[in-house]
């Protein structure tokens, strides 16, 4: 049970943004523009530093639903998305990917822990300052949702499906929206 | 210098907000909101509440900044700067009341991680009167100060080294707040020489 009373059968995040209307519109709106706004980098690389930095803060829902959203954008590759959370070295993604992830990680563990020698290796590798600026932000802004999620005990769906279905949503319709979140089912 | 090319003048969070339009008008409003919204605690207590939180992430532009802001809503005087002063550094201990340490305790646990807060941490809150509401704003206002503050440090912004500036800073902010166009404006020429700058 959440730590606070939600409304029953919404998942994760959905809880607490359903009794909270005047910030979950700014959250949304936060997450639509990180994640699906114009950009150089691929909702898919968005959503894979917003999956690396949920799983480094052991955040199941937001590493589920935002991995689900990540492999829908790349068509389906969960294997893709399970490798970058293990060990994003050895994972089949680009060197300036490796790079913004170490920045992210850096990130997820305290601003001050990334160093000049990280932003240069990104760079070296083709990094942007704005995709810079956009993967400290991505990895920021996931060090409050999951901390959102998880410090209020939200109720955390177990059934993979799911979560494929809200990576579906979220990669297809984004994170402005209400009508499609019904609370799930439960089987 | 920070990691990336940002506009010069701009301390803190600002450089990067103005680097960044799109992403700035959700997060101003979201601070807007959380800090100055209609709530039943007051603006003072949810500085107090990022405050503490920045201190935790010793992040020193926003502890500084929402510090300064918080006192000045508490009247501005020297023993309301002492307050947050004695907050920081020891909550437990400092003159507030049951239900605020209760509240920053949990905002303590959740810096540390979401998965930190106990329902005894919650029911601690409640019984000192705390509603789901204050629980919810005090959870998410912590939340989203692991946020900014990691864009603040994660970016390694400028950050003046001048009480002065911090004092002026709350002042605005505690009048104008999260969305008013002047902390767009870079710091005046006296504000940025290095006897006030050094220290980064």
């Amino acid at each position: 049970m959440a730590h606070i009373r939600v409304p029953e059968g919404l998942p994760g995040i959905l809880g607490p943004m359903a009794i909270s209307p005047e910030t979950t519109k700014a959250l949304r709106e936060l997450a639509e523009v990180l994640l699906r706004g114009p950009n150089t980098l691929t909702s898919a690389e968005r959503e894979l530093i917003a999956t690396y930095v949920s799983s480094q803060n052991d955040c199941c829902f937001c590493q589920l639903s935002h991995g689900a959203a990540a492999a829908e954008h790349l068509g389906g590759n969960d294997e893709l998305i399970n490798r970058v959370k293990s060990d994003y070295a050895s994972a089949d993604i680009s060197e300036k990917l490796k790079a913004l992830l170490a920045i992210a990680g850096k990130v997820q563990k305290g601003g001050k822990h990334v160093t000049t020698e990280d932003v240069a290796r990104a760079r070296r590798l083709g990094a942007t300052d704005r995709e810079i600026h956009d993967t400290v932000l991505i990895a920021a802004a996931f060090c409050m949702f999951n901390r959102y999620v998880d410090g209020l005990a939200t109720w955390q769906p177990a059934d993979p499906q799911a979560y494929r279905e809200m990576g579906q949503r979220m990669a297809h319709a984004g994170y402005i929206r209400t009508e499609s979140e019904k609370p799930v089912e439960v089987a | 210098m920070a990691h990336i090319q940002l506009p010069a003048g701009l301390p803190g969070i600002r450089g990067p907000l103005v680097f960044s339009p799109a992403t700035t008008q959700p997060m101003c409003e979201l601070a807007e909101v959380l800090l100055r919204g209609p709530n039943s605690l007051t603006m003072a207590e949810r500085e107090m509440i990022a405050t503490y939180v920045s201190a935790e992430n010793d992040c020193y532009y926003c502890q500084t900044c929402h510090g300064s802001t918080a006192a000045q809503h508490l009247g501005g005087s020297s023993a309301d700067y002492e307050l947050i002063g004695q907050m920081k550094a020891n909550c437990e201990a400092a003159p507030l009341s049951n239900k605020m340490k209760a509240l920053l305790a949990i905002a303590g646990k959740v810096q540390r991680g979401g998965k930190y807060v106990t329902a005894e941490d919650v029911e601690r809150a409640r019984s000192h009167g705390a509603t789901d509401k204050e629980i919810h704003d005090t959870v998410l206002i912590a939340a989203a100060f692991c946020m900014f503050n990691r864009y603040v440090d994660g970016l390694d912004t400028w950050q003046p080294q001048d009480e002065e500036f911090y004092r002026e800073a709350g002042k605005q902010t505690a009048a104008l707040g999260y969305v008013a166009r002047e902390w767009k404006r870079p710091l005046q020429a006296a504000a940025m020489k290095p006897a006030a700058t050094a220290g980064r």
